[in-house]
């Protein structure tokens, strides 16, 4: 509390408080455990997400295993699964569906949403704006150790008894309600549903503190249409998360009295066991609007700080202003506004009254057209720009080509009438991996290489940078592509294996093509780990401004200080991206520096 | 197995000389954060990976259009066909054209130190192109997309329609038909019994001509076919891939789908020149551990033959007076069992077929 006030107060430039802090001291415990310093905390989403990622990505190397030799033995599936779990090396039926969905949750709420915002939003709302620090320290801190409960009780749920959760990460019940209808229904469950509604709380603290930061806590001269367009993601992603994941949270805990408490949301008329159970009148589609309704959202959750990073980087990269910035921050209102009324494309064959869903269809498809403005304008900006291609560099020009790969196949999903027999298929697996996972991977792993020393002090290895980047982007398209093709075959997600029908025996040779690639990009993911951790202890020593950038956070010093700036806080009079402008000598003009006589500001 | 453990074994040897790279690169003290040299080989390399890239997926489409699903073999079927290929040819032209001009960039305008980056911050005419070029394609390919949608979900005159329904349980489907009213009954979940697996009400008369079939079910070509969806305990899919129809089985609702066969299986061998070709229903919604192995054949054969099969089969009346030594219907644990153990099993029994 104490900190939200003193930051508050010197927007200026007096010290007051501040000074305290610094002479204090502070022990290890505060300074690096139970921190409220925004770039520590930062810090530990960031190595907690990377730690929940590596979980998530092993898993997928198993599953993927599975479907390409499906029934031959592995030692090492042994080794991580156990006997229970994976006999004689070969997986069961249960641990693959508890695999997949844990991977999913993993990936989309820990790593995706969590680790990109919890990390990029830390660190760069406040250095980006120009505060001291988060408008609560307090509230900042607890977010994260929420975020660090929810992924302990998610780790956790991997050792019980009855396997993890494993009704897929979009949990629909009876099947997710019923531990007679799937083991992992069981404790598994639970487990999962306290610690989304953990996650959730974080979510909510974060969230409502990026937005207090952005909206009071800018420094002088920083409008709105000065601003970054990283912190304009991030704004917009902390109020799609404020609206939309308490609905979540109702979704979870009306989930949680069908399960414990006998209640019938959800659950209708239903025999199982050789008994027919007492709830009636419940609709399991009433848990799939609340559901997608978060759903859809979260999609773009994950997806705009992604976006903002890379407008970030592609300018600054290519010293040459974001084209269209104000049509930039319209997109993405635009896409923010829409992301709320299309989730119904998730439910097209449960039933739904045709002509709304044709009314989904709409809404869906308009929200193509601020993507498509969004693709061009970053294309537009590498147009004549004098590119530097760093790894960051290289991550967001991956990002944008899996955006419009991805994105053009949404167009075919969104066809109501198309989704028909693509719904459920590898087809839609295929689909948001590109536009989501990878684009929003990529994001993230740009951020982690441009702000690197930003964060640490030091600069990671560009060549090792580059392996990473180049294995990985082969790895993305080889494993995704060809799984459109196996999706128009016919062949339907979260099956333990394809060898049950005749029908999909085609489908082989590309399942193994495609694990081959799967296993490709994991081992290019060591590199990464490698470099990172190295680099933090190892790495060249970072310069002030490493990239030649405008912003703010490259005016503070390297050194850590626990209010950013010494003195005073810097003052704004120019927007962010003023690279390459004419009539000056250097190629880039921070946010700091004063108009010269005569120049007029653009955009 | 072996073929992992060598990638492993290559790249493992390869980043044991990245590090040593690396270690070199750390003591070095260059003055440009990225090296000229470093960014026009990543520059060069964005080229090289667009023209790999577009091989591959044309390699794809190449190598793996035969295998995807044959043509589609219902009337609704031919028109999302038709509706996915002009779909396709579109997306597929941005797809190239955008990823082409991205990666010729990316490559085109790589930094050189005498060179300086054109200040292009905005322009209304090039933006206002691009949201109302994607505007009015998206227009066309949503008013089509609905003509068709509207045209699948029309709502039928069940008379003109053969009754039928789908009934999803974990791990199996069962099909049931009108029977000589064609119309089907009533049913109540708590009445579930040995006997009386799918929950009917008995007093009502409509069911009692009805018939339950189990393993594969007939259809005839050229007529339409409604399907009522009812689930006993999850949610599941009836995906026919062939036909491409697909609606939720969800429990405590009842869901509808139709649509006129226009292949027979017979001319389904011949064309896609595979004499074991089958239709078949599956599972497509997750449902537990043997949600991969649910499924049901399907028979698409002319109206007489079509009625001959219906005629062998026992009502439902008939089943539930039933002497005690004509087959019954397992009771539910059993069949759980049974299918528990299917999922252990399905493996073996798969590649004893296929020898
Ligand atoms: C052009 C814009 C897009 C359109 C029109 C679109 C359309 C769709 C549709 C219709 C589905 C449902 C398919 C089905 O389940 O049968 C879907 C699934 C999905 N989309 Fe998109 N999408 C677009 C962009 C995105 C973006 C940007 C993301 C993520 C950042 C995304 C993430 C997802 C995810 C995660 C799913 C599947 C969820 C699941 O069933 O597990 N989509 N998309
Ligand atoms: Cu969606
Ligand atoms: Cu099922």
């Amino acid at each position: 509390m104490d900190h939200a006030h003193d930051t508050h107060t010197h927007e200026g430039h007096d010290h007051g408080h501040d000074v305290h802090t610094h002479h204090d001291e502070p022990g290890f415990w505060t300074k690096h455990i139970f921190s409220e310093d925004h770039k520590v905390i930062s810090r530990q989403f960031l190595i907690t997400a990377i730690f929940m990622g590596v979980l998530a990505m092993m898993m997928s190397v198993f599953f993927r295993l599975q479907l390409a030799w499906p029934g031959q033995s592995f030692p090492i599936l042994n080794y991580f699964l156990g006997d229970k779990w994976a006999p004689g090396g070969v997986m069961s039926p249960d641990m693959y569906l508890a695999l997949v969905t844990i991977h999913g949750t993993i990936m989309v709420f820990f790593v995706l949403t969590g680790g990109l915002s919890g990390t990029f939003s830390n660190l760069l709302i406040p250095l980006q704006v120009g505060a001291r620090d988060m408008a609560s320290g307090f509230l900042n801190m607890l977010s994260y150790w929420f975020f660090f409960i929810s992924s302990v009780i998610m780790f956790a749920s991997l050792f019980i008894e009855d396997g993890p959760a494993s009704a897929g990460w979009t949990i629909y019940p009876p099947l997710s309600a019923l531990p007679q209808a799937i083991p992992g229904s069981g404790l598994g469950m639970t487990l999962w549903l306290v610690s989304m509604s953990l996650f959730v709380v974080s979510s909510l603290l974060g969230s409502l503190n990026y937005i207090v930061t952005v909206i009071n806590l800018r420094t002088k001269g920083m409008t709105f249409t000065r601003l970054p367009l990283t912190v304009w993601a991030f704004l917009v992603t902390a109020i799609l998360g404020v609206l939309s994941f308490p609905v979540l949270f109702s979704a979870v805990l009306l989930l949680i009295f069908d399960r414990s408490f006998g209640t019938s949301f959800y659950l209708s008329d239903i025999f199982i066991s050789g008994q027919a159970l007492e709830q009636t009148g419940g609709s399991p589609i009433l848990f799939q609007h609340l559901f997608w309704f978060l759903g859809h959202p979260e999609v773009y959750i994950v997806l705009l700080p992604a976006l903002g990073i890379t407008s970030e980087i592609i300018a600054t990269m290519s010293r040459k202003p974001i084209f269209g910035y104000r049509a930039m921050i319209g997109s993405i209102l635009a896409i923010a506004f829409l992301s709320f009324i299309v989730w119904g494309h998730h439910m097209f064959i449960t039933g739904m009254n045709p002509f709304l869903g044709s009314v989904f269809v709409f809404t869906t498809l308009l929200i193509a057209i601020p993507s498509a403005v969004k693709a061009f304008n970053y294309i537009t900006t590498l147009w004549k720009g004098n590119l530097i291609m760093s790894p960051a560099m290289l991550f967001a020009i991956g990002l944008v080509s899996t955006f419009v790969t991805g994105g053009v196949t949404g167009i075919i999903l969104a066809d109501s009438a198309l989704d028909i027999p693509l719904h459920d298929t590898y087809f839609v697996v295929a689909h948001f991996h590109i536009v989501m996972g990878a684009s929003a991977i990529f994001g993230m792993f740009a951020g982690v290489y441009h702000w690197f020393p930003r964060m640490f002090g030091r600069m990671m290895s560009n060549k090792l940078g580059y392996v990473h980047f180049w294995i990985t982007f082969i790895a993305v398209y080889g494993v995704f592509f060809p799984m459109h093709f196996i999706g128009l075959s016919g062949v339907p997600r979260r099956y333990y294996s394809n060898e049950a029908f005749a029908l999909f025996d085609n489908t082989h040779e590309l399942n193994v093509i495609i694990t081959g690639f799967a296993v490709l990009g994991a081992i290019a993911q060591v590199v990464f780990l490698f470099n990172f951790f190295f680099s933090i202890y190892k790495g060249k020593r970072a310069t002030q401004n490493p990239w030649k950038s405008n912003t703010l956070e490259w005016t503070a010093p390297i050194e850590h200080l626990h209010g950013n700036w010494p003195g005073s806080l810097p003052e704004v009079y120019r927007w962010p991206y003023d690279y390459s402008k004419p009539g000056k000598d250097e190629d880039f003009v921070p946010q700091n520096v004063p108009l010269s006589a005569g120049e007029v500001e653009n955009h | 197995m072996i073929y992992i453990v060598i990638l492993i074994g290559i790249l493992a040897f390869w980043q044991l000389i990245k590090v040593y790279e690396y270690a070199t690169i750390i003591n070095g003290s260059e003055e440009e954060t990225v090296t000229e040299s470093d960014t026009r080989f990543n520059a060069k390399m964005m080229m090289v990976f667009c023209v790999a890239f577009f091989v591959f997926c044309i390699w794809n489409f190449w190598m793996y259009q035969d295998s995807l699903l044959p043509p589609s073999a219902s009337e609704y079927g031919k028109a999302l066909d038709t509706l996915f290929n002009f779909n396709m040819i579109i997306i597929g032209f941005v797809f190239f054209i955008v990823n082409a001009v991205l990666f010729y960039f990316a490559s085109k305008y790589y930094y050189r130190k005498e060179n300086k980056a054109t200040f292009f911050a905005h322009s209304s005419k090039l933006e206002m192109i691009w949201t109302i070029v994607p505007a009015i394609v998206l227009t066309v390919i949503i008013i089509y997309g609905l003509k068709v949608w509207n045209n699948i979900t029309a709502p039928v005159n069940p008379n003109e329609t053969i009754q039928m329904e789908l009934y999803a349980q974990q791990f199996a489907w069962t099909a049931r038909y009108g029977g000589k009213d064609n119309t089907l009954g009533k049913s109540n979940y708590r009445l579930i019994t040995d006997n009386n697996p799918l929950a009917l009400v008995v007093e009502d008369p409509n069911n009692g001509d009805d018939k339950l079939v189990k393993g594969e079910f007939h259809i005839p070509i050229g007529k339409m076919v409604q399907f009522k969806l009812r689930s006993r305990d999850v949610i599941h899919s009836a995906f026919m891939p062939h036909f491409s129809a697909q609606m939720n089985c969800v429990p405590g609702m009842e869901t509808e789908m139709h649509f006129v066969p226009i292949y027979t299986t017979i001319q389904m061998r011949e064309m896609t020149k595979n004499p074991k070709f089958n239709y078949i229903l599956l599972c497509n919604k997750i449902c537990g551990a043997a949600h991969y192995n649910m499924q049901m054949d399907i028979i698409v054969e002319s109206e007489e033959d079509y009625n001959k099969w219906l005629a062998t089969k026992k009502t439902f009346a008939e089943t539930m007076s039933a002497t005690p030594d004509e087959p019954k219907v397992e009771s539910v644990k059993e069949e759980m069992k049974k299918y528990t153990a299917i999922t252990a099993t399905v493996e073996e029994v798969k590649v004893e077929e296929k020898k």
